[in-house]
């Protein structure tokens, strides 16, 4: 529908560039599923998320300097000397770890609610891809302040590649452009840390695009059978998610500002030493499972454990990109799937167990947690996901999103209510 | 909404015409309009000089013992070019004649380019030694000295301040020449004498409390 605004200005430009008819399209009448409940506030929330840090990182580079010599002073300075330079980097330290919170939130609600079905396969196979790029972009951003972590976590991570058959260690030093992590590894990290978010704003615009093609799931799972069913997202959706993101920003201002180096590593504030390595290289929270399952994976027949554990940590990120034909059930959200419901559960456990793991020395038992871990990730998703769709007898769907929520249904919603319904 | 109203609180009508509904929307967007400004000023004020760039910019002491009579040194402070020229008798002399005063903009230095201690036909604070600031006040160059009268500049040249960048000439107390593009005299910086050869750029005597940022042009 064309927009009918009063406005001469904006109506001259629209009839030349229909942006603003596009944008009521989009982010006005866009019709939504009227039963959304608060687990859909956390796409939006990633979305202002890499705003906050795009903006808060424009500001830090232009204190920064991506010289081996000079970036742990220069971060210093900014924690001391430029104006609200602490803000500024503890809103960006912060934020990276917000924003990896969100972002998990917003997948787990995918794989509860059956999201990644067709047909938006390609809208979760888009999602995984800006996963990627948000883990590449954080590993690089804490190699910047150049602290002993920065450097270690650095030298660990590219070390990696060297477990590539024949041309590993040409890779690593194409990856270190010299001997070691050195000069030429921080410059080209800062080079890509500030490309890489717009890459990402970039592959999230085809995210929202592909979004808007079938329109939001919703926790029914069911499609929306005409205007009854849906809701116009301005102003109810707009309203909810401005709520929730002023909860989620109390939240945040809690830890920048009475806690900000809580999810930390102290380490990194001391200056980077190629002569030391520090006794427990931990990376941050948010790469805790997948460090967990790169270190728990053993020789497996005639592949090394070193090559396993760097296939098991990409694969468990690359698995989900086959996610939408691995999971056999027609019926999308968990609420109508007995099984499924409970098994989704076992999978948030294992990662959180995977999390501790990964914080830990591999001694004793979590090295045999860390190994149970990580073979039910791949259990989960490439045993008992085919299994359950074909094995599991789902409840009867209601007729409609409106005939669920207005209980005209009756006792098939109220009997399927899920722990997550009650946020 | 009006199309979507329901019977309730929130949609009664206040005395005023306005819906309780609207007043909650527009407190809601106003608080959230001052949030917003509230959290872009740290944005803004971290481009604005840091703490050390300011403990960078302070007065700088320059020993004048070496400088020679007709001698030209420049300093720098706050990352700007310091003039100090050490004037001989007969330049100093020059400086009140009507043939130089008549060739400037602005001879009794009337615009605010220099401290109430420097308004003078010397514009310093002892007339024998000049200090300003080495920028040209038209697009920011630096000004040669060309101390010498005569010569390229033509017969009437006493000698002072040619800015290679677009003509602009001053004299040798840094006043400007009419008809150059530059429109103020050269700056003069804050300073005072601390002993008789030693002076302190960046600070007044201790009976001035002259701003340097409120001079007209630097």
């Amino acid at each position: 529908m064309a927009l009918q605004s009063q406005n001469k200005v904006v109506r001259w430009i629209d009839h030349r560039l229909p942006i603003f008819t596009f944008m009521n399209h989009e982010l006005n009448e866009y019709p939504t599923p009227k039963n959304l409940n608060y687990w859909w506030n956390y796409g939006s929330l990633a979305g202002i998320m890499l705003l906050i840090m795009i903006i808060t990182g424009i500001f830090l580079a232009m204190e920064y300097t991506p010289n081996v010599n000079l970036a742990f002073d220069s971060v210093e300075r900014i924690m001391r000397d430029v104006n609200y330079g602490w803000l500024i980097r503890y809103i960006h330290m912060n934020g990276a770890s917000f924003f990896f919170i969100v972002t998990y939130i917003h997948i787990f609600r995918g794989l509860y609610f059956g999201s990644y079905k067709q047909p938006r396969e390609l809208l979760w196979m888009i999602g995984v891809v800006i996963l990627l790029c948000m883990m590449a972009t954080a590993f690089m951003g804490y190699v910047l302040p150049w602290g002993q972590m920065s450097f270690w976590g650095a030298t660990v991570i590219t070390n990696l590649f060297s477990a590539v058959p024949l041309v590993g260690n040409e890779i690593v030093t194409w990856l270190w452009g010299g001997f070691s992590v050195d000069n030429p590894t921080l410059n080209r990290f800062y080079a890509l840390h500030y490309l890489l978010p717009f890459v990402i704003l970039g592959i999230v615009g085809l995210h929202v695009m592909a979004l808007h093609t079938h329109g939001s799931n919703n926790p029914l799972g069911i499609d929306r059978k005409g205007p009854q069913d849906s809701i116009p997202f301005h102003p109810y959706y707009t309203i909810k998610d401005m709520f929730g993101l002023g909860v989620f920003l109390l939240i945040f201002c809690g830890f920048v500002f009475f806690g900000p180096n809580l999810l930390g590593d102290p380490a990194n504030y001391i200056r980077a030493n190629p002569l030391q390595t520090p006794p427990e290289i931990v990376p941050e929270w948010y790469f805790l499972p997948f460090y967990a399952m790169l270190r728990s994976v053993p020789d497996i027949l005639f592949i090394k454990a070193k090559l396993a554990g760097v296939l098991a940590m990409f694969g468990s990120i690359g698995l989900l990109f086959i996610l939408p034909w691995l999971d056999t059930s027609p019926v999308r959200s968990a609420r109508f799937r007995p099984v499924y419901k409970w098994v989704f559960w076992l999978l948030v456990i294992d990662i959180v167990l995977l999390a501790m793991v990964g914080a830990h020395r591999p001694e004793g038992l979590w090295v045999i947690a860390g190994r149970l871990g990580t073979l039910y990730y791949f259990v989960h998703f490439l045993i008992l996901f085919p299994l359950i769709g074909i094995f599991e007898r789902p409840l009867p769907l209601p007729n409609s999103i409106s005939e669920a929520v207005t209980k005209k249904g009756g006792g098939k919603v109220a009997g399927a209510t899920a722990p997550m319904e009650k946020p | 909404m009006a199309e979507t109203a329901q019977p309730g609180p929130v949609d009664a009508h206040t005395p005023e015409g306005g819906t309780r509904r609207d007043f909650l929307s527009i407190a809601a967007t106003a608080i959230a309009g001052v949030g917003a400004a509230c959290a872009l000023w740290p944005l803004v004020d971290s481009m604005n000089p840091a703490a050390d760039t300011l403990a960078a910019g302070a007065p700088i002491d320059v020993d004048l013992k070496s400088l020679q009579p007709g001698q030209q040194i420049i300093v720098l402070w706050r990352s700007r070019p310091i003039f100090i020229v050490r004037r001989t008798p007969d330049q100093v002399t020059k400086l009140a004649t009507p043939e130089v005063k008549g060739q400037l903009r602005d001879p009794q230095s009337a615009a605010n380019q220099q401290p109430p201690y420097a308004q003078n036909d010397s514009r310093s604070v002892k007339p024998e030694y000049l200090v300003l600031v080495g920028i040209c006040t038209h697009l920011g160059c630096i000004p040669e000295f060309v101390p010498q009268p005569g010569g390229s500049l033509g017969a009437s040249w006493q000698g002072g301040y040619f800015c290679p960048c677009h003509g602009s000439r001053y004299d040798l107390a840094g006043r400007v020449f009419q008809n150059v593009p530059a429109p103020y005299n050269l700056p003069v910086p804050p300073y005072h004498f601390v002993s008789d050869t030693v002076i302190r750029v960046g600070e007044n005597p201790a009976d001035s409390t002259f701003d340097f940022n409120s001079v007209e042009q630097i």
